[in-house]
């Protein structure tokens, strides 16, 4: 092209492109608006949505598979032991609740709101909800605690583990002083016929301090 | 284009002036860095004569990080937070990388629900890519048209899976939920509602003089050059490279889908400038709608999870994996060490290794053009930084 | 109204006074009515509605947003030039405001009836540049600085074609009063100048297309003075963030704001006197009259203003050198052939 006819097209299109922008803008004019009054108008939310995480409490066996699927550790879980004689009552699933759960804390500050707690969950009581607007002043706020249990029960709960739990120990340590007794026994007849009858002496005596190993570490929620 | 010329301007009297170049701190705080980028510019007036990136502003220890989780599964939501504007593409990398690495097969289903996913992301993704670089050159009404239209993809995510943005939708051996009922109606209509769209935004900005002016023979990049900094994408289909993994390295269903490769022609300038950048950009829109279209035709029915362990364990080993993402060559790189927890994730992302030739194709620009260039550039700091 | 005043105040200091405020108290109503038409406008070209909330669809909020920004704390840079920094906002406003003076309103109310009133204009709306210089270089912030050079090269690269299609006018007028430039089109739309002025049909005839490419020249160069898209290079959001205001707060930032929409009036307003009548009924004699005549300015005023945010909310940005090339080898070329054209045909 001459750059003659360069110069007018230039103009021509800068022009004419200029008048199809505007004739597209000026149609838009009186398209209605797509956009909502948000506080008083709201949209829709389909089923799936991921807002505000739930726990429905009286469901929960306090099995810990949310807070270890999260991926940002934020559900924190403690649980206490029930006794055989205390009936915690059954989920909606049937099943029977076994722990109690003093703490069951998400900080919702820190959730990503990526669902994964929501599907280990056996009793499928932790969910997510359509509430989006749950903003805070103070971050302290957006720690939520679930558990039920007042510090009072909470208390209860622990004294009657630990009770049952000394006596499971002393009732071990029974057994273990009657175990070790036997096994003396067992070594003084093998005092006679010597080597292998050692084999069966490792194998009793680790077996007693397992079990009370454990349980502290289970009460420990009640401390904090 | 612009010549950079360093004679020394004269006085009237005779005498020359001094002139010095200028260092200028573009960001991290700019509206055209798109995001925390911050660009120290050396200019001679209006002209650059030097640009160096300065990353990191962003970096939120993704790789770090997804060593510490306790699954494959909880990386998904630290991926998708990589590239937050495609995290179904990013979702997608990442699962194909950790199938590998299983030795799993997914079943079809699963397959083509995951190309019309990573389909609609790469539409979504594009019409942010263009409508901010609408607003970069001044346009600013295309911006919110394209953000009217890209709504509607988030309700086709959010309905799915129940998030606008950050999805965790595409699970290891599957998805995290079916497609909804009507889902696949919807989408439909979705493809219907936009090309007309398409067809308006080309008339409101792709086709307009002055943004062509300001696009076509700025920032050329010629083929070599790409090539040579490993660009990927749009990028380097722009510049005339004829690539895309989705056709060259095929994975999932792609290889029975049928779609053209978009490549840059010059059709406003020269190959390979910020126009042909926006054009391959528009037209991979309409491609994608083509595959959502035919994926959507061949949607088989079936179950939306393989049958996986319950806890994940792949024997010591690695796998690299690479899928097109909507700004390129997306692969992840993951070393397990026979736990269940992922031993090292190294991410190759586009938009760090597209970014690494704006020094190149900006010398001697001016700083309109640079922001020009940059936002042809569709970086993210979400994945430069990780 | 000149001597309608002096019969109240008498020929005192008062009355001029008086006549001095008056354009004050219409460029207010006409800023808060600018600022709203073009957020609703802009909105509505965008299918979103923009503010709903103060008052019956948002009108109260122009009002909230001034007295918002009246409340603001005045930060001054620390390295900023103190003195220029207060003084720049003042300097634009002053030279925008200073314009006014000359505007026939209304057939009955002109604030200064001067002989050279387009040559005065064209003036003292200079002094604005050197605002906003001040304004760029006071700020010591490289963006300021850049956002106020472009301004200056770009103002005065814009005023060439722009006083040429004065010069073109006043050609055909003979006169460089806009009073008198309006009086000369009085009589109904057909003897606006962009249709030729009163004057033969022959003449008329092939003025039209001439007058109607000066209109377009000069529009384009208004909008370039007024620094908005697609000639906001100045301010240019995306690259400069807002030029050479961007360190301004407050009141000083409101002033700023107040005198870009002054601007945009006086620009529009001096395009309507050129070429659209001024404040002259497009009805001949019917609904004319004093009242009848501001109406009619300002509404055409009014109607070039949403044309300007029209453009602003369609077009892309022209890039520095784009935007001297539109100036000096499209406005410029085609302003001097029409003014010759226009020669030739008053000659004939
Ligand atoms: S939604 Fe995700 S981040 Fe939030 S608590 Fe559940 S697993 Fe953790
Ligand atoms: S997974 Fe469910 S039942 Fe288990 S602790 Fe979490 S909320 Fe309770």
């Amino acid at each position: 092209m001459n750059p003659a006819a360069e110069y007018f097209k230039g103009i021509y299109d800068g022009v004419h492109t200029a008048l199809i922008g505007m004739g597209i803008t000026f149609r838009h004019l009186f398209t209605p608006a797509v956009t909502v009054q948000y506080p008083d108008v709201k949209m829709k939310m389909p089923d799936r949505v991921r807002n505000r995480l739930y726990v429905n409490m009286d469901d929960c066996i306090g099995c810990d598979q949310c807070a270890k699927a999260c991926p940002v550790d934020c559900i924190t879980i403690k649980t206490i032991k029930s006794t055989p004689d205390v009936d915690l009552g059954m989920t909606s699933k049937n099943t029977k609740k076994r722990l109690y759960v003093p703490q069951f804390d998400i900080d919702i500050a820190k959730c990503c709101y990526c669902g994964l707690c929501t599907f280990p969950c056996p009793t499928e009581c932790i969910v997510m909800t359509p509430v989006y607007e749950f903003s805070e002043y103070d971050r302290s706020n957006l720690l939520y605690s679930f558990a039920t249990m007042t510090p009072a029960e909470i208390e209860t709960a622990q004294l009657k583990l630990k009770k049952a739990d000394e006596e499971a120990a002393a009732k071990k340590v029974a057994a273990a002083a009657a175990a070790k007794l036997a096994a003396e026994q067992k070594a003084a007849e093998a005092a006679a016929n010597p080597a292998p009858a050692q084999a069966p002496a490792p194998e009793a005596a680790p077996a007693p301090p397992a079990t009370p190993a454990q349980t502290p570490e289970q009460q420990s929620p009640t401390q904090s | 284009m612009i010549e950079t010329h360093h004679s020394q301007p004269a006085t009237s009297r005779g005498t020359t002036l001094r002139t010095e170049e200028m260092i200028l701190n573009m960001g991290p705080q700019h509206p055209s860095t798109h995001g925390v980028l911050r660009l120290e510019l050396v200019v001679d007036g209006e002209i650059v004569v030097d640009v160096i990136p300065h990353l990191g502003y962003l970096h939120r220890c993704f790789e770090k990080h997804a060593e510490q989780m306790s699954n494959y599964q909880q990386v998904v939501p630290y991926v998708d937070r990589m590239d937050y504007v495609s995290s179904m593409g990013n979702e997608f990398a990442y699962v194909v990388a950790a199938e590998k690495l299983l030795k799993i097969q997914v079943p079809e289903r699963v397959d083509y629900i995951r190309v019309i996913m990573a389909e609609l992301q790469r539409i979504a993704s594009h019409q942010i890519a263009i409508g901010t670089y609408g607003i970069d050159i001044g346009a600013f009404t295309p911006f919110l048209f394209l953000f009217r239209d890209r709504e509607r993809i988030l309700d086709l995510f959010e309905e799915a899976c129940g998030a606008r943005l950050l999805y965790n939708y595409f699970w290891i051996g599957g998805l995290s939920h079916d497609l909804p009922p009507g889902w696949v109606e919807k989408a439909k209509a979705f493809c219907a509602y936009l090309k007309p769209n398409i067809v308006e935004l080309n008339g409101l900005l792709t086709y307009n003089k002055i943004f062509i002016e300001r696009t076509a023979n700025v920032g050329v990049l010629p083929k070599d050059v790409a090539i040579n900094y490993a660009c990927s994408g749009p990028m380097l289909r722009a510049s005339g490279v004829n690539w895309d993994l989705r056709r060259d390295d095929p994975y999932s269903v792609y290889d029975k889908i049928e779609w053209d490769v978009c490549v840059g022609r010059g059709e406003a300038g020269t190959v390979g400038d910020c126009w042909d950048r926006n054009i391959v950009r528009v037209h991979e829109m309409e491609q994608s709608l083509r595959i959502i279209e035919q994926a959507l035709a061949m949607l088989p029915e079936g179950n939306v999870q393989a049958a996986l362990p319950k806890r994940i364990m792949p024997v010591a080993s690695e796998a690299y994996a690479r899928t097109e993402a909507p700004r390129g060559e997306l692969g992840f790189y993951i070393i397990s060490d026979g736990t269940g927890s992922p031993y090292r994730i190294k991410a190759r992302g586009p938009s760090f290794v597209n970014l690494s030739v704006i020094t190149e194709i900006s010398r001697g620009a001016m700083i309109a053009d640079l922001v020009a260039i940059l936002g042809s550039t569709d970086i993210v700091l979400g994945e430069v930084d990780r | 109204m000149d001597q309608f005043l002096q019969s109240i105040f008498g020929d005192t200091i008062l009355t001029h006074v008086f006549m001095s405020v008056l354009p004050l108290l219409f460029l207010l109503v006409c800023a808060v009515v600018t600022i709203y038409v073009e957020m609703k406008m802009a909105a509505h070209m965008q299918d979103r509605l923009a503010y709903m909330r103060t008052g019956w669809h948002g009108t109260l909020q122009p009002v909230a947003d001034i007295l918002k920004l009246l409340q603001k704390e005045d930060i001054i840079p620390a390295s900023a030039d103190k003195f220029l920094f207060m003084l720049a906002p003042y300097i634009v406003f002053v030279g925008t405001y200073a314009a006014f003076a000359v505007l026939p309103f209304s057939s009955s109310y002109i604030g200064s009836a001067v002989d050279l009133g387009l040559f005065y204009v064209i003036a003292v709306s200079a002094l604005v540049v050197v605002g906003i210089l001040m304004a760029g270089w006071a700020s010591n912030n490289k963006w300021s600085l850049f956002g106020a050079i472009r301004s200056a090269s770009q103002v005065i690269s814009y005023e060439i074609p722009a006083a040429l299609a004065v010069l073109a006018v006043v050609m055909i007028t003979g006169t460089m009063s806009m009073n008198e430039i309006t009086k000369f089109q009085e009589g109904g739309i057909q003897n606006w100048l962009i249709f030729g002025g009163p004057l033969p049909i022959v003449h008329k005839l092939l003025l039209i297309p001439v007058m109607i490419v000066l209109a377009v020249v000069y529009y384009v160069c208004s909008m370039a003075e007024v620094n908005r898209t697609p000639f906001d290079i100045p301010e240019a959001e995306s690259e400069l963030v807002q030029g050479y205001n961007t360190e301004f707060t407050g009141m000083k930032f409101a002033i700023f704001y107040l005198a870009e929409y002054a601007n945009l009036f006086l620009v529009s307003a001096i395009a309507v006197v050129l070429f659209f009548g001024g404040w002259s009924s497009p009805f001949g004699s019917f609904m004319s009259g004093p009242w009848w005549s501001l109406f009619w300015f300002s509404l055409k005023g009014m109607l070039f203003v949403c044309l300007n945010i029209w453009l602003r909310w369609t077009l892309p940005r022209l890039r520095v050198d784009q935007l001297m090339y539109v100036s000096w080898k499209v406005l410029v070329p085609f302003a001097l052939v029409c003014v010759v054209l226009v020669g030739a045909i008053m000659v004939m």
